[in-house]
């Protein structure tokens, strides 16, 4: 017979069952202490690449600022971010460094194709979570070979896909050319690009050039590119390339639609080179709100952001497309981080970072969600389309999911 | 026709940055027989430099002017102060101070001024030259400009004294010295008067490859093809290597291996010449008696 | 005292021979990773010696060579399945004859156009390697990921142990192969064609044959540290290869003593480890200065440059010298002149002692 007094022992019993075995299994991982988390990092802070230095910047300064209101859960945030070149056996010196001296939790936003496809194996054969990879490539969501390793950009794929959908829908019978880094950048555009045309649409496609990024300048590709006859011109490009790319284009006449690569959306580092005039007609695929834009000014997002920088950034920074994207990849760590509670364990850690459910950042468009799963590494799968007018960058149409 | 023609103007347009860095390098050979691997940084900085006085407010071609002296004095100081010692050691030693240089100089600008993408201004605004759009207003300014530099650089060789006597002083360190000539301040101006060109071929090229510290990587490369192709110590064939190497660049990358190996285009100038023509098309031939 | 120079030395050799043996089984696995860095430095650098230092010839791009063997490697092993132990020579064999054939035109160019057209081949490598004709070799811009290695023979070692022993033992050999190298005929015939190359051909040394050679093996020497390096790192990508790192060779020749054997571990020592010390100094200086590390780096080169122009071997060298000297002195026995006469040799040209 059940008694009282023997169900409140045995209920009690399995409650401190429960709690041993919750404690033996919730061992923290290594760098967790009772006062921080460390994490690790690499960034190209010196060498071609280094403007992307600016992200790592940014998430530091996130998480002081986060460590300022009192920590996750009283536990201070150490970001420990070194320099890798972008160079994949420095990236692969680096991470052995953080993770075997530092002893660091986990990775965080560690930049590159290639500085992360070298790191990969590693990171998983060691169970050690790489979370939030700065790059679009499409192989770090890949949970079923690589569970330990997770995306965060939107996929270059997903993008390019979007860009062709929407040609096949306005411009059905278009002559498409396509400028494109020669690396697994630009290479992705190309793929997703005729992944959404298909093959009966494959003969859109007219004309493909690359480019290496340490060429001086792309106005030969450009031109060679008009020279196919096409009217619709993709620009796979980084911000330095794509401003040639857009310049060219108008001074030679070409006249057609031109659609560039979201990482190169920024109107400061940009458009503005480019010469905003000569960037009308733009179209671009948008995750995050851009700080020039009016539109914004008195949302509370873009107030957050301005709060931000005015206290723990310089001034230059605050139109930095860079910056915005740091700040909404550190935002969501700290969600991350919020949601392990006291289980700080790898396992727990990865766990978490794969069930973020329907997360909205600051900076994100109104409207857009995270959402991750077991079975879905990238967080970001939304994006809007938008066209440049010559001030400002308009939102048109809906939400597209890649 | 109407894509070849763009190619070959877009060549030219970059031809001429190539043509003007090619004269800088020229200066320094001519004056000090040496190679300065770190030429493409210096001109960076100096681009910067005029960069920072147009940022606060001052009009362009007092900014040039500025950079021009400025870059002359800097060039002349790091040549006393850290190419001096070296004079007299072997060749790699040298070789190692300038990798060291660019080093620094890179890194410097890295650090003073960011890694974005800046613009930087042009003094040839407005529309085109020619009505048409081969080529912007700015890249037909920068090809005059390249000419002009050509033409100070040849009366400066030619007909002045300090030209006369800078040449001397490289060829012949010895008896320039025993007819009077200070050897070490020829070269100390021979360094600065390289850096000044560098800084115009540096402002010349920001309005189309835009500046960051990573700018003049592929450029100087370029510039040494167009240098050796025309021949080291011939400032007429320096600029007509830049012109060359720039147009066949963009010829051979579009017409025939690809616009993504077109440094390996400016390897391929780099070997033919020394194995074929080591002088170059234009420079003097050089015998050495045994 | 030839014999206490030499007794000395031994020691000193011997020391660091079980030092370098021992290392693997008490340091931790970072550290054994970073040895085996060092270890795969001081490989390149030893070719990069045997063709800058006592062949004269200067090369800024043997990066080149570098990349070479590790794609060479990786193509091997990742595309076709030949294990590490047999990819690696092959590898390295393509680069002899890459070399050789690199060396051809090189007859005719000397000093700073070497010194340049080797520039350009360090600039133009990334392009080539990832060139779209090549990428189903090369994987493209994805690069190549490498299995990682396992101790042979179920030897009770790590990954990382075994990749330090391994390249601690291609060192020791490569090394001891270039020491025999340089201290026989052709060795000699290298040093002469250096110094002076008309005499050397007057006297019958085939000055073609040996500098293309010299170039070759050069090349060789580069081609086997890339494909160690390509399986220590595990993945090879044409970032792997920039122009950065053929600077770093050349400086490491630099820094460790030109024409010196036992000088290259200096130099493997300066690339691996003053980047990560350059970078550590930039802490103060705040967030902004990370890219401040090139800076300080390009001052210690001209720093080096200024204070130790014969490397840290000359310098070495000198301080042994002048330790003998007060050794001797305090014996009474007569002062040799011997060290300063050497050193002074060493600044300005360096006459090749494979120490």
């Amino acid at each position: 017979m059940i008694t009282r007094r023997s169900f409140l022992q045995s209920s009690a019993a399995a409650a401190a069952f429960a709690a041993s075995a919750g404690s033996a299994r919730a061992d923290n991982a290594p760098g967790v202490t009772d006062a921080e988390i460390k994490i690790g990092q690499t960034m190209p802070y010196s060498g071609p690449a280094s403007a992307y230095g600016v992200i790592g910047r940014t998430e530091a300064a996130y998480f002081k600022m986060i460590n300022e209101q009192g920590g996750i859960n009283g536990r201070k945030i150490n970001l420990i971010s070194l320099d890798d070149a972008y160079s994949p056996p420095k990236t692969v010196e680096q991470v052995r460094r953080l993770v075997e001296e530092e002893q660091v939790a986990f990775l965080f936003q560690t930049l590159g194709t290639p500085p992360n496809a070298a790191i990969r194996q590693y990171c998983n054969d060691n169970k050690v979570p790489q979370l939030f990879v700065a790059t679009g490539a499409a192989m770090f969501s890949d949970p079923q070979h690589f569970p330990w390793t997770m995306g965060y950009n939107p996929n270059y794929q997903t993008e390019a896909h979007i860009y062709g959908k929407h040609i096949l829908a306005t411009k059905p019978d278009a002559k498409i050319a396509v400028l494109y880094q020669n690396d697994g950048f630009g290479k992705d555009y190309l793929i997703g690009l005729k992944d959404a045309l298909g093959a009966d649409h494959a003969g859109m496609v007219v004309k493909e050039a690359s480019y290496e990024t340490s060429e001086p300048t792309v106005d030969s590709q450009v031109v060679t590119l008009q020279g196919s006859g096409a009217d619709v011109f993709l620009i796979a490009a980084t911000p330095k390339f794509a401003a040639q790319a857009i310049r060219k284009s108008f001074d030679i006449g070409w006249t057609g639609l031109r659609i560039v690569s979201t990482v190169s959306n920024s109107i400061t580092s940009v458009l503005k080179p480019a010469g905003l005039e000569k960037s009308k007609g733009l179209i671009d695929a948008y995750y995050g709100k851009d700080p020039n834009d009016p539109r914004w000014k008195n949302d509370p997002g873009m107030k957050e952001w301005t709060a931000f920088v005015a206290k723990y950034m310089s001034p230059t920074e605050l139109n930095d497309a860079n910056a915005t994207y740091g700040f909404g990849a550190a935002a969501t760590m700290v969600q991350v981080l919020k949601q392990c509670g006291a289980d700080l364990s790898r396992e727990n850690i990865m766990k978490q970072a794969a069930n973020l459910k329907d997360l909205e950042l600051p900076l994100l468009l109104p409207g857009m969600k995270i959402n991750t799963s077991p079975t879905n590494f990238s967080p970001i799968r939304q994006m809007q389309l938008a066209t440049f007018n010559g001030e400002n960058w308009e939102l048109f149409g809906d939400l597209l999911t890649g | 026709m109407a894509e070849f023609l763009h190619q070959l103007a877009s060549g030219l347009a970059l031809g001429g940055v190539y043509a003007i860095m090619a004269l800088a390098l020229v200066m320094i050979y001519q004056a000090t027989h040496l190679i300065n691997f770190a030429q493409g940084e210096m001109a960076m900085f100096s681009t910067y430099f005029a960069w920072k006085l147009i940022d606060s407010g001052q009009p362009y071609w007092l900014a040039f002017f500025a950079t021009v002296v400025a870059s002359f004095i800097g060039g002349a100081v790091i040549e006393r102060l850290v190419v001096r010692p070296f004079a007299n050691a072997p060749v790699l030693a040298s070789v190692i101070v300038f990798i060291g240089l660019s080093l620094i100089f890179n890194s410097l600008a890295g650090w003073l001024y960011g890694y974005s993408v800046t613009s930087f201004d042009t003094p040839f605004t407005g529309r085109p030259w020619f009505g048409s759009g081969y080529m912007s207003a700015h890249e037909s300014g920068a090809v005059l400009v390249t000419f002009c530099v050509l033409a100070l650089v040849y009366v400066f060789f030619r007909f002045t004294p300090l030209g006369l006597a800078m040449r001397a002083a490289a060829q012949n360190p010895v008896s320039s010295r025993l007819v009077g000539i200070r050897v070490g301040w020829m070269l100390a101006i021979g360094w600065g008067l390289a850096a000044a060109i560098g800084s115009i071929a540096g402002m010349m090229a920001a309005p189309i490859v835009y500046l960051d510290p990573n700018m003049m990587g592929g450029i100087l490369l370029y510039a040494f093809a167009g240098a050796l192709l025309g021949g080291i110590d011939n400032p007429f064939g320096a600029v007509f290597g830049g012109f060359a190497v720039g147009v066949l660049g963009n010829l051979i990358g579009a017409y025939v291996v690809g616009a993504e190996v077109k440094l390996s285009v400016a390897l391929a100038i780099i070997i033919a010449v020394l194995v074929w023509r080591p002088s170059g098309l234009f420079g003097r031939r050089l015998v050495a008696r045994v | 005292m030839a014999d206490a120079d030499g007794a000395l030395r031994a020691l000193a050799a011997l020391a660091l021979g079980v030092f370098a043996l021992a290392f693997p089984f008490f340091a931790s696995g970072y550290h054994i990773y970073q040895g085996a860095q060092v270890l795969i430095y001081a490989v390149a650098l030893l070719g990069l010696n045997l063709l800058t230092g006592f062949n004269g010839q200067i090369s800024l791009g043997h990066g080149a060579f570098f990349a070479i063997g590790g794609y060479g490697t990786a193509i091997l092993m990742a595309k076709l399945g030949v294990p590490y132990w047999a990819a690696i020579p092959v590898a390295s064999v393509v680069c002899f004859v890459a070399g050789f054939l690199f060396g051809f035109p090189a007859l005719r160019f000397g000093g700073l156009y070497l010194a340049l057209a080797t520039f350009a081949l360090a600039v133009a490598t990334p392009q080539i390697l990832s060139y779209k004709g090549f990428d189903a070799f090369t994987g493209g811009s994805q690069g190549l990921s490498l299995v990682k290695l396992r101790a042979p023979f179920g030897l009770k070692l790590n990954a990382d142990q075994w990749l330090y022993l391994l390249c601690l033992a291609c060192g020791a050999a490569l090394y001891w192969a270039a020491r025999n190298l340089v201290r026989g005929r052709i060795g000699r015939a290298l040093i002469a064609i250096r110094d002076q190359p008309i005499a050397a051909e007057a006297m019958g040394v085939d000055a073609a044959l040996y500098k293309t050679t010299c170039f070759g093996v050069s090349a060789l020497y580069a081609g086997v540290a890339g494909g160690l390096s390509a399986v220590a790192v595990g993945f090879v990508s044409p970032e792997s290869f920039e122009l950065p790192l053929s600077f770093a060779f050349l400086v490491g020749i630099v820094v460790g003593g030109l024409a010196s054997l036992g000088g290259v571990i200096f130099g493997a020592l300066f690339i691996e480890f003053v980047p990560n010390l350059a970078d550590q100094l930039t802490v103060n200086f705040g967030e902004s200065a990370k890219a401040l590390p090139g800076a300080i780096y390009g001052v210690l080169l001209i720093l080096v440059m200024f204070l130790m122009p014969t490397g840290a071997a000359g310098a070495a060298r000198a301080a042994a010298g002048a330790v003998a000297r007060r050794l001797r002195s305090r014996r009474g026995a007569k002062i040799q002149d011997g060290g300063s006469a050497a050193s002074a040799a060493a600044k300005y040209g360096g006459k090749g002692e494979a120490t």
